[in-house]
């Protein structure tokens, strides 16, 4: 026959034991599961989309020409900081890390479960403290008044035109203002939206800080307040302050702890402070007074940063993404089951063997990986490894068409499924290949679900191609030794009609 | 022969579908297609999600609210923005705002708490800042190009060049062809849509490399058989693998079907659904151009090269000059003998 010098290749197919080989596939994924049982690795770690959760993607914020000093160290500082602040929450298996690369790097945080809002609050601090002295003090909207109370002060036109636009009274004015410059004078308002300043450049500012604690005055009744401890230079520099305005008509005797470019309070300074340290009051709760107390504590973020995303999933939903994609993943599998024994009759077990596998060998990764490296699955990710039963049967189906193919030339089964695998590897090898690169560049450009859905596509492209080469091209070889599937019977998928040759003679006529 | 399938009849060149010659159809086919995708598409523009231009999202899980009255709810908490209130299967109501502060946003989330008698924390809640969308269009644009330049630069090395650019002239009609369905029918477009998006890509090209790897293989030794034209042999080629395509991209429809019933028809709008819907338009988009697009590319560059031309004259002249339909079948014998 024509075909006898695909030999030089199929003589290893020839040595090639398939028993064996299927054998060793299956007694590795036995061991493999095993291990995983041993160390505990027996679940899957779930995003927050599939139970619920809180995620903050933080960018860093670029005024123009500070490109630089986003660097792999400042975002690095930020995320351990962060986490502080997280940790400080007590929230277990919260989540900060950085993603992307560049100037494109974000932070993400994750929280399970229902703690939201305080999170969003919380993170996203710059936590720039100042103090400030107060020049001018006026009420939350801007009102005829106002010419009257700026006459005589220092101020620059611009500042003077953005303290009577100021209206304090809607939300936008209070979200938080970062990168105001500590040497120029600031127009802001109270964070309780009562209040408009124009206040003086800062004297003191939060490395001053030494430490930060909550604490509640039972006696006078001024609820939660913060009280700070002041480096020695910071005690010197604050003492300066408030000697300085101890003795000048209200409001400039007023001291204005800023926080992130808002005011927290503004205090009369009575007496000056020397003893280096002070206490920040402001009718506080005590969540409120904790946080702001973990915040000074653990320091100023290096960069400020926007909330780029924020994703609030509640239980309910997440468990609803997750019986729905488990839902699809189940019904995909049984589509995909149906067509193939509806379109290859017998020979689709070995197509349900390969799938079986290829679910358990998936189930097994994400079990390890899950351990190893804290991978997620998110919904994004599901739906990959659903996209890949589609990529993963379709190799499947090259390799069977052209076992068909080499049967249309007269070949038979035995023969045919040797010869139509030496052509039908490379064309699986290839398309794999692209597969696995569109995956690849996928989670290297991108961020979030997206990296989610691309891990586990390329995953899952890697295990078909493992699956196909150790456990489908052998179980068919051993087929291709049965009887049933030689005699090329009506349901094997084989008979001359599936392939479509009347007689080998026949086809060979036309 | 009554009982030879479709696929032996295709495979013997016995019934031959002349899609190579008749590629100026094709080519025309798309050409409208295309031209109709780039006037919605300058029109209407795409309909973008908030992820892309920035906003919020609250979905609240309600069985006795109205859609109305979750608009007047965001309207008294000092919210006088656009907003779109829509009814998600049967027990949730979602208001999609602008680009809100979190004071806002928390402002929203007690207002509709208090109107639905919710909690504050089931209310599933979503902030895209204004500059987010910006940041992650980049990455979606980056991505492709990589994408493009990666594959092309492997397809040239396992194929040839000329496959090369057949393939990835394919994949951007695909590109084409989808967002102007999506332009078009005015489908929000997502995240999720531009990751189901780029694995189109990815599998078109896969469905293009089958029958490139045929197409290679019936061309091989093209010029010194003398019997069939290149493009009578890529035709044959296309032939072969027509069955094998539209079995391919059938089972990798079945599990997207099974998402997009899943993602629609039952939990009703979010990942799943925009995943599945850009697969599903993509993935037959894909599969008619690897056949009616990328194969008739291919046989039309070849075709300009003097070799092949050469060829194609004499293969012509031993013919009598008559074209036939096909005159494939001795190809597909030949290629036993290859290598």
């Amino acid at each position: 026959m024509s075909y006898a010098n695909n030999q030089r290749n199929s003589g290893e197919v020839k040595k090639a034991r398939p028993a064996r080989t299927l054998t060793v596939t299956l007694l590795i994924t036995a061991i493999f599961y095993g291990v995983a049982i041993v160390i505990g690795a027996t679940s899957i770690n779930l995003g927050l989309d599939l139970r619920g959760g809180t995620s903050v993607t933080l960018q860093p914020r670029l005024e123009a020409g500070q490109e630089g000093q986003v660097t792999p160290e400042s975002i690095d500082q930020a995320v351990a900081i962060i986490r502080q602040r997280v940790n400080s929450l007590g929230v277990v298996e919260a989540e900060v890390t950085a993603e992307g690369t560049g100037t494109n790097r974000q932070i993400v945080i994750s929280v399970p479960g229902e703690t939201g809002r305080r999170i969003v609050d919380l993170v996203g601090q710059t936590a720039e403290l100042r103090f400030r002295q107060v020049l001018v003090e006026a009420g939350a909207v801007p009102t005829s008044e106002d010419d009257s109370l700026l006459q005589g002060s220092a101020l620059t036109s611009d500042q003077i035109a953005a303290f009577k636009a100021l209206d304090c009274s809607k939300p936008e004015s209070l979200a938080g203002r970062n990168g105001d410059d500590a040497n120029s004078p600031l127009v802001t308002c109270d964070r309780e939206g009562g209040a408009r300043y124009v206040l003086a450049p800062a004297q003191v500012i939060g490395s001053d800080i030494k430490g930060a604690t909550a604490a509640i005055d039972q006696q006078s009744a001024s609820g939660w307040f913060v009280s700070l401890d002041f480096t020695g230079d910071g005690t010197k520099k604050f003492g300066t302050l408030t000697q300085n305005v101890v003795n000048l008509p209200a409001p400039q005797n007023q001291v204005a702890i800023v926080l992130d470019g808002v005011v927290v309070s503004a205090p009369r300074i009575n007496e000056a402070i020397l003893g280096g340290s002070a206490q920040i009051t402001g009718s506080f709760s005590q969540l409120e007074a904790q946080d702001l107390a973990n915040v000074l504590k653990y320091g100023s973020l290096p960069l400020a940063f926007d909330r780029g995303e924020v994703q609030q999933v509640s239980p309910t939903l997440g468990n609803d993404q997750l019986v729905g994609g488990l839902l699809a993943g189940g019904l995909g599998l049984l589509l995909v089951v149906l067509y193939s024994l509806f379109y290859y009759k017998a020979l689709g077990s070995v197509v349900i063997g390969s799938l079986a596998l290829a679910a358990a060998h998936v189930f097994l990764l994400l079990f390890l990986l899950g351990e190893w490296v804290g991978f997620t699955l998110t919904l994004a990710g599901i739906a990959g490894t659903i996209v890949a039963i589609g990529v993963t049967a379709d190799s499947f189906i090259v390799y069977f068409e052209r076992i068909r193919d080499e049967m249309r030339e007269g070949k038979p089964f035995r023969v045919a499924a040797e010869t139509g695998w030496q052509r039908a590897r490379r064309t699986i090898i290839v398309a794999d290949l692209v597969s696995v690169i569109s995956a690849v560049v996928l989670y290297i450009v991108s961020v979030g679900s997206v990296r989610g859905f691309a891990f586990t596509l390329g995953l899952t492209t890697v295990i078909d191609l493992i699956i196909i080469f150790f456990f489908t091209k052998p179980m068919v070889s051993l087929l291709a030794k049965s009887k049933y599937f030689q005699s090329g019977a009506k349901w094997s998928g084989l008979s001359p009609r599936s392939v479509g040759l009347v007689t080998a003679v026949e086809g060979k006529v036309a | 022969m009554k009982y030879s399938g479709l696929g032996g009849r295709l495979y013997r060149g016995e019934t031959s579908l002349n899609i190579i010659e008749a590629r100026r159809k094709w080519y025309a086919l798309s050409a409208v297609f295309i031209i109709i995708s780039m006037f919605s598409l300058g029109i209407q523009g795409l309909k973008l999600g908030i992820e892309f231009k920035g906003g919020s999202s609250f979905i609240v899980t309600t069985t006795s609210g109205t859609v109305e009255e979750a608009r007047q709810t965001v309207a008294e908490a000092g919210y006088q923005g656009n907003t779109i209130v829509q009814t998600i299967g049967n027990d949730k109501i979602r208001i999609q705002t602008g680009v809100l502060e979190t004071a806002q946003s928390n402002a929203i989330q007690d207002a509709l708490a208090a109107k639905f008698g919710v909690t504050v924390e089931s209310i599933d809640t979503q902030n895209v800042g204004p500059s987010w969308g910006e940041e992650i269009s980049k990455k979606a644009l980056q991505g492709l190009l990589a994408f493009l330049i990666c594959i092309m630069i492997y397809l040239a090395l396992t194929f040839e060049p000329k496959m090369a650019i057949a393939a990835i002239v394919a994949v951007i009609h695909d590109v084409f062809i989808t967002i102007g369905i999506y332009a078009l029918v005015g489908f929000e477009v997502t995240p999720s849509t531009v990751i189901g998006f780029l694995t189109i890509l990815g599998y078109s090209l896969y469905d293009t490399v089958v029958v490139f790897d045929k197409v290679r293989e019936n061309t091989r030794a093209i010029t010194s058989t003398g019997k069939a034209t290149y493009a009578e042999a890529t035709n044959l080629a296309v032939n072969q693998t027509i069955i094998r395509s539209l079995n391919t991209s059938l089972i990798a429809l079945l599990p997207v079907a099974a998402i997009l019933f899943v993602g629609a028809g039952l939990l009703g709008a979010g990942t799943l659904k925009d995943l599945a819907l850009s697969l599903f338009i993509g993935l037959i988009a894909g599969t008619y151009s690897s056949i009616f697009i990328a194969a008739p590319i291919l046989a039309a560059l070849r075709e300009r090269e003097p070799a092949i031309k050469a060829h194609n004259q004499r293969v012509l002249a031993r013919k009598g000059g008559a074209a036939p339909a096909v005159a494939a079948n001795p190809v597909a014998r030949k290629k036993k003998r290859r290598k």
